[in-house]
C-alpha cells in the first residue's frame, strides 16, 4: 500500500444482505471476505465516443479513469476486480482505445481475476482484452448485475449513476453516492466524465424506500452516510 | 461613420437617413425581375429594440410615402418568415448580432448580402465591450468582404474613447484606420439631486428600504417615474416595498429580464400608452428604448459608473431642450459618496465606459466554424479577414492556426480525433466542413450568451397530496441553483408577488400564492456591476478632502469626521490598512476602492500570504469599497513587530505564482471555462425543454475542466479561459494597477477597536458565502446530524 500514505482517508464499512463490504471514497466497493473490488460504469473512451459526433471532449478521460483505478487497486490489492457494466462507453470503445491506454489497463489486470459484466452501453465483450465476460455474477447471497432488477434482494448493481443532494444552512451540496438500504446497493459511476442522477429521481422508483435508504456520499477523502430523510430532490 | 450623441437626440433616425435617401432614389423592381438582396442592415443588442425601431422607423417612412419593406428578424421570428426573408429579402432588415452570425453562415450568404449598402449599428458603445461585440466585429468583417461597397454607420452614446469605436467600425487593414466621426453636443443639463432624507442612511446593504416613503412621494408628484435598480433582486424588493405603502393604488409595474416575455410586453404596452405611474426596472430597459412620457428617473442604489448613470437619466424626457429630472437614492453611506461623485461627473461630462478588450478566442472558434458552414475557405485569406476586425487586429498567425485546429479536431496534443474532424483541409488547400450535420449543429449553438440553467416558474392552485400539478400562469424563469436551495413550503418573492414553493417537475417549478412577510428574495447570478475606476478615484478624492464633505449629508460627513478622529482617512493615492481585535478574532480591513471582483481576488491572495506569515487567517469578505480579513493571530501586533511586512504582503508578485496555484481549483475559473466551452462549441448548449434539465445528458463542464487541466494545461481553451477570468471575474488587470499605485504608499493604523469606516464591511460578514471549500464541512455537518438523530440527541 503506497498510495494512501499520509492522507487522512476513511472508508465506511457496511453490510449488504449480510455480506460485509467497504465503501471506498473513490466510489468503489471492496468485499474483504473475497478480496474483491467492484467498480461500476467506467465509461472508458467516452471522450472519443463524443468526438465521433463532433464534440471534441479531451481525449484523456480514459487515462484519468485508469489512473484513479490504479490508485484504488494499489490501495486494496484485490485478488479479483469486477467491472459492473458500461465499462466502455460504447461497443466500439475497446477497439478505439489508444495502444498506450490499453497497455495501462492490461497492467492493472495482470495477476488478478477480472470480470467484465455486460452493460447497456457495452453489450458485447471488449475487443482483444482478457478477463471473463458474464451477464451477471452470483457471489454468496449476492447477485452482481449492471441494471438493477425490480424486487431483487441481495443485489449490487450500477447503471443509474446515483448522486445525492443535501441542503445545509441554505446551501446545496451535490455528490455522487452509493445508494443502499441494507439489501441492495446501487453503485456510483467511476468514469472521469460521468455525471450523476439524483437518487430521488423517478428512475430509482421501486428500488428503495426513503425510510430505509442511506446515501453514502463521496467526499474528498471520506464517505458521508446521509439518511434518506435528509436528501433533497 | 460614427455618430455620437446623447440620448434623446434622435440619432437612430439620423442613422437611417443616408439609407432612406439612397432607397428613395433606387429604381423600382419590375415584376418578374429577380429579388434583390437586402439594402440596409440594422443591428441592435436587444430584441425589443429592433421591434421598437421598426415602429419608430415605419412611421416617418410611411409619412414620406416611401415604398420600402422593413422587417425584423430575431430568435422569435417564425421559421416560415425567415425562409421567406432569405428568398425575398426586405429592403431594411432589423436584427441582432446572433442572427447576423447565422445569416453569414448560410450557403447563400453572398447572394443575400451582395447588394448591401448600409449597416447601421445601434447602441454600439454597449455592444463592443462584450463577447457579443467580438462576434459582431467578426460578422462585420465577413460582410465587408461579401459587399465591398458597404458603409458602416455606428450610433453611440458618449464614450470615453471615441477613437477605439472609430477603429472598430472600419477594416483594420491597414491597422489604425478610423471611421469619420460626428459628435452632437449634449442638450440641457439634467437636474440631478441626491435624495434628501431625515431618515438614517444605513451603514451597509443594498435595499434602500429607508427611502421607500420618500420615493413614493416623488412618484406621486410626477406623471411617470422610471425607477432603476442594479439587480433583479433589488427590483423585486423595491417593487414589493412600494406596493406595501401604495395607499392610492397607483399603477406601478415591474420589468426585468427574468419575467415572462408576455408579461414584459404587457408592461411595455402600458408604458407606451402612458397608463403607468411608475416602472421598477433593471438593465432590460437600459438602452435606447423610449416609451411614453417619463418625467422622472429615480436611481436606487449606486450607479457604479458615471456613463451608466448618464445613460439611464437620458431615459427621462426625450427632448434635447428640456432638462431631465433625476433623483439618486444611495442605499448606504459609501453609496452616498459614490452618488455624489457620479453626480459631479455627470455635470462635468466625465466618461468612464470600459476600454475595448482583445477579441476572445472562444468566439473566434465559433466564427471559424460558421465561416466553414458558408463554404470552403483559405486559411491565410481568412486570417487577413479576421485581423481586419479591430478586436482581432493583433491576433498572431500561430494562435489563429491553433484555433482552426481546435475547430477541426479539438486541438489536442494527443491527435486521436483526426478521423472525426468537423472541418477538413482539401487537397487544393482550402478548409471545408466534413458533413452537412456540422452546419446543423453549428446553427443550434450560435451566440455568446450562456445562461445559468433556468427553470420556468408556474403559478398553480394548491393541490392535495399526490394531486397532479399542471398548467398555471407562467411567471418567468429563475436560476436552477436558487430553486435547489428551497424546500416545499419555503416562500420567496418573484414577479412582484410572494409565492410558496411546491416542487419541481420536469423543467418547471410550481408555486402557489402565499402571504409571507419575510419571504426570501432570489439571488441571481450576474447583474452586479463593479464600481468604475473613475468613480472609485473620485470617492477616494472626496474622502481625502474635508472641504468636499460639505456637499454630503450631515450624518455622512459626521461619520467621516469621527473616522478622522478615531483612526485616519487615506490620502487620494494611498491605501489605508486598519487592524483591530474584536471578539476572539483579529481583523485587518483594507480600503482599495477597486470594486468587489478585484477585492475578492485580492482577498484570496492575501489570505494565502497571511497563512505563510503565520497569521492563521480564517476568512474574508469583500465589498466594492473595502476588504476585511479575520485571523486567529493579532495581525496589528505582527505588523508593528515586523513579523508581517505590509510592503511584502501587498507586493505585485502575488499576481504570479500565488495566483496560479489558487486558480488551479477555483470555482471562478470553472465557471468561466463552462462559458468558453459552450461558446467555442466544445460542449453543446442545453436546449430548454428538450431534456429534463440537461444535467444528465450534457457532460459536466467541471469534469472536462479537471481532465483537461491535468493532462493538457496549455490547451487553447484553457488559455481563453484564463484570459477571460483575468479581465472578468477576477479583474486582475485592475488589481495589478492598484498594487503598483500603492507601492510604498500603505498607511497602517493599529486600533483598539473597530473604526467607523470599517463598519460597513464588517456588517457584510456572515451574509457572504465562502464558495467551494465549505462543501466538505457541510457534508460533515449533515452526517453529524444523522448521528445525533440516531443517538436521540
Amino acid at each position: 500500500m503506497n498510495v494512501a500514505q499520509g492522507i487522512a482517508w476513511e472508508a465506511v464499512g457496511i453490510a449488504i444482505a449480510g455480506e460485509r463490504a467497504v465503501c471506498d471514497p473513490s466510489g468503489t466497493l471492496y468485499l474483504p471476505a473475497d478480496r474483491l473490488l467492484i467498480v461500476s460504469d467506467l465509461h472508458l473512451e467516452k471522450g472519443s465516443s463524443y468526438a465521433r459526433r463532433g464534440s471534441f471532449l479531451p481525449p484523456y478521460d480514459t487515462l484519468a479513469t485508469l489512473k484513479r483505478l490504479a490508485a484504488v487497486i494499489a490501495r486494496w490489492q484485490p485478488c479479483a476486480v469486477i467491472s459492473l457494466g458500461d465499462s466502455f462507453h460504447d461497443a466500439g470503445g475497446s477497439g478505439r482505445m489508444p495502444a498506450a491506454f490499453r497497455e495501462h489497463l492490461l497492467s492493472l489486470m495482470a495477476g488478478r481475476d477480472w470480470y467484465w459484466i455486460a452493460g447497456n452501453h457495452d453489450p458485447v465483450p471488449p475487443e482483444g482484452l482478457p478477463g471473463h465476460w458474464v451477464s451477471e455474477l452470483a457471489l454468496g447471497s449476492l447477485v452482481l448485475r449492471h441494471e438493477p432488477a425490480q424486487g431483487a434482494a441481495g443485489e449490487i448493481a450500477g447503471h443509474l449513476h446515483p448522486g445525492a443532494r443535501i441542503v445545509q444552512r441554505g446551501r446545496s451540496v451535490r455528490r455522487a453516492c452509493f445508494a443502499c438500504d441494507g439489501l441492495r446497493m446501487v453503485m456510483p459511476a467511476f468514469g472521469s466524465l460521468t455525471g450523476s442522477l439524483n437518487v430521488l429521481d423517478r428512475a430509482f422508483a421501486g428500488l428503495f424506500s426513503r425510510e430505509t435508504l442511506t446515501a453514502y456520499m463521496l467526499g474528498r477523502d471520506r464517505v458521508y452516510p446521509i439518511a434518506g430523510a435528509l436528501l433533497r430532490s | 461613420m460614427l455618430l455620437i450623441a446623447p440620448t434623446g437626440a434622435g440619432k437612430t433616425l439620423a442613422g437611417f437617413l443616408p439609407s432612406l435617401a439612397d432607397l428613395a432614389l433606387r429604381p423600382k423592381r419590375k415584376p418578374g425581375e429577380a429579388h434583390r438582396g437586402i439594402h440596409t442592415l440594422y443591428i441592435s443588442p436587444l430584441k425589443a429594440l429592433a421591434v421598437d425601431i421598426q415602429r419608430n422607423l415605419m412611421k416617418p417612412v410611411e409619412e414620406i410615402g416611401l415604398d420600402i419593406r422593413i422587417e425584423t428578424r430575431t430568435g422569435d421570428t417564425p421559421a416560415y418568415k425567415r425562409q421567406r426573408q432569405k428568398y425575398a429579402p426586405p429592403d431594411i432588415l432589423l436584427t441582432t448580432p446572433e442572427q447576423l452570425a447565422l445569416l453569414i453562415a448560410s450557403a447563400d450568404a453572398d447572394r443575400f448580402f451582395a447588394g448591401l449598402r448600409f449597416i447601421v449599428l445601434d447602441e454600439l458603445h454597449s455592444l463592443v465591450t462584450s463577447k457579443r461585440g467580438h462576434l459582431l466585429s467578426l460578422g462585420l468583417a465577413r460582410v465587408r468582404r461579401l459587399a465591398r461597397g458597404t458603409t458602416g454607420i455606428g450610433l453611440s452614446a458618449t464614450v470615453a474613447e471615441p477613437d477605439a469605436l472609430r477603429r472598430w467600425l472600419v477594416d483594420q487593414t491597414p491597422p489604425g484606420a478610423m471611421a469619420d466621426i460626428v459628435t452632437v453636443a449634449g442638450g440641457a443639463k439634467p437636474e440631478i439631486t441626491i435624495l434628501d432624507t431625515d431618515e438614517r442612511v444605513p451603514w451597509s446593504g443594498h435595499s434602500a428600504r429607508y427611502a421607500i416613503p420618500s420615493i413614493y412621494q416623488a412618484i406621486k408628484r410626477h406623471k411617470t417615474t422610471l425607477l432603476f435598480v442594479n439587480t433583479r433582486s433589488q427590483a423585486e424588493l423595491l417593487f414589493r416595498e412600494l406596493w406595501h405603502i401604495n395607499e392610492d393604488n397607483l399603477p406601478i409595474a415591474l420589468h426585468h429580464g427574468s419575467l415572462d416575455v408576455a408579461q414584459r410586453r404587457r408592461v411595455e404596452k402600458a408604458m407606451e400608452t402612458n397608463s403607468l405611474r411608475a416602472i421598477v426596472a433593471t438593465s432590460t430597459l437600459d438602452l435606447g428604448i423610449d416609451w411614453g412620457d417619463v418625467d422622472l428617473v429615480v436611481h436606487v442604489g449606486a450607479p457604479k459608473g458615471a456613463s451608466r448613470l448618464a445613460q439611464r437619466i437620458g431615459r427621462s424626457n426625450h427632448r434635447m431642450d428640456e432638462p431631465s429630472q433625476a433623483i439618486l437614492v444611495p442605499a448606504n453611506r459609501f453609496e452616498v459618496m459614490e452618488c455624489r461623485a457620479a453626480l459631479e461627473a455627470n455635470y462635468l461630462g466625465a466618461q468612464d465606459t470600459p476600454p475595448l478588450g482583445e477579441g476572445s478566442l472562444d468566439v473566434l472558434a465559433q466564427h471559424v466554424l460558421g465561416r466553414a458552414c458558408a463554404g470552403p475557405f483559405d486559411e491565410d485569406e481568412f486570417y487577413d479577414e479576421i485581423r481586419s476586425a479591430a478586436p482581432y487586429s493583433t491576433l498572431d498567425r500561430a494562435t489563429f492556426g491553433r484555433v482552426v485546429e481546435f475547430v477541426a479536431t479539438g486541438g489536442y496534443a494527443l491527435k486521436s480525433y483526426e478521423r472525426y474532424a468537423r472541418i477538413r483541409r482539401m487537397k487544393e488547400g482550402r478548409w471545408r466542413i466534413s458533413h452537412p450535420n456540422v452546419a446543423q449543429q453549428y446553427r443550434l449553438n450560435v451566440g455568446t450568451i450562456v445562461e445559468a440553467p433556468m427553470l420556468n416558474v408556474r403559478l398553480t392552485r394548491r393541490q392535495g397530496a399526490g394531486g397532479s400539478v399542471r398548467g398555471g400562469l407562467l411567471l418567468g424563469q429563475v436560476e436552477e441553483y436558487f430553486l435547489e436551495t428551497l424546500a416545499p413550503g419555503d416562500t420567496f418573492t418573484f414577479s412582484g408577488r410572494v409565492v410558496r414553493f411546491e416542487g419541481i417537475r420536469e423543467n418547471e417549478a410550481f408555486v402557489t400564492n402565499a402571504a409571507d412577510q419575510d419571504a426570501m428574495v432570489p439571488s441571481y447570478a450576474g447583474g452586479k456591476f463593479p464600481l468604475s475606476t473613475y468613480l472609485a478615484a473620485e470617492v477616494r478624492a472626496i474622502l481625502a478632502d474635508p472641504a468636499r464633505w460639505k456637499a454630503l449629508p450631515d450624518q455622512v460627513s459626521d461619520w467621516l469626521r469621527i473616522q478622522q478622529e478615531n483612526s485616519v482617512l487615506p490620502r487620494k493615492e494611498d491605501l489605508l490598512v486598519e487592524t483591530f481585535p474584536r471578539g476572539d478574532r483579529f481583523y485587518m480591513v483594507a480600503y482599495p476602492f477597486e470594486g468587489r471582483l478585484a477585492h475578492q481576488t485580492l482577498g484570496m491572495l492575501l489570505t494565502r500570504r497571511l497563512e505563510r506569515f503565520g497569521a492563521r487567517p480564517l476568512g474574508f469578505v469583500a465589498t466594492d469599497y473595502s476588504l476585511a480579513i479575520w485571523a486567529l493571530e493579532d495581525m496589528g501586533y505582527m505588523i508593528r513587530r515586523g513579523h508581517i511586512s505590509l510592503g511584502r504582503l501587498f507586493d505585485e508578485d502575488m499576481l504570479g505564482e500565488d495566483l496560479e496555484s489558487w486558480l488551479a481549483d477555483s470555482w471562478l475559473l470553472k465557471r468561466t471555462f463552462r462559458n468558453c466551452a459552450v461558446i467555442s462549441g466544445l460542449v453543446e448548449r442545453n436546449h430548454p425543454g428538450k431534456e429534463k434539465t440537461g444535467r444528465q445528458v450534457t457532460v459536466s463542464a467541471d469534469l472536462i475542466y479537471d481532465v483537461l487541466r491535468t493532462h493538457e494545461p496549455d490547451h487553447i481553451l484553457l488559455q481563453a479561459t484564463w484570459h477571460d477570468a483575468a479581465t472578468g471575474l477576477l479583474d486582475i488587470g485592475r488589481l495589478g494597477e492598484m498594487l503598483s499605485r500603492i507601492r510604498g504608499r500603505i498607511m497602517h493604523k493599529d486600533l483598539e477597536r473597530i473604526s467607523p469606516l470599517a463598519v460597513p464591511v464588517m456588517l457584510e460578514i456572515g451574509r457572504e458565502q465562502v464558495p467551494g471549500s465549505a462543501h466538505e464541512s457541510l457534508l460533515g455537518e449533515a452526517a453529524e446530524s444523522l448521528i445525533k438523530e440516531a443517538m436521540g440527541g
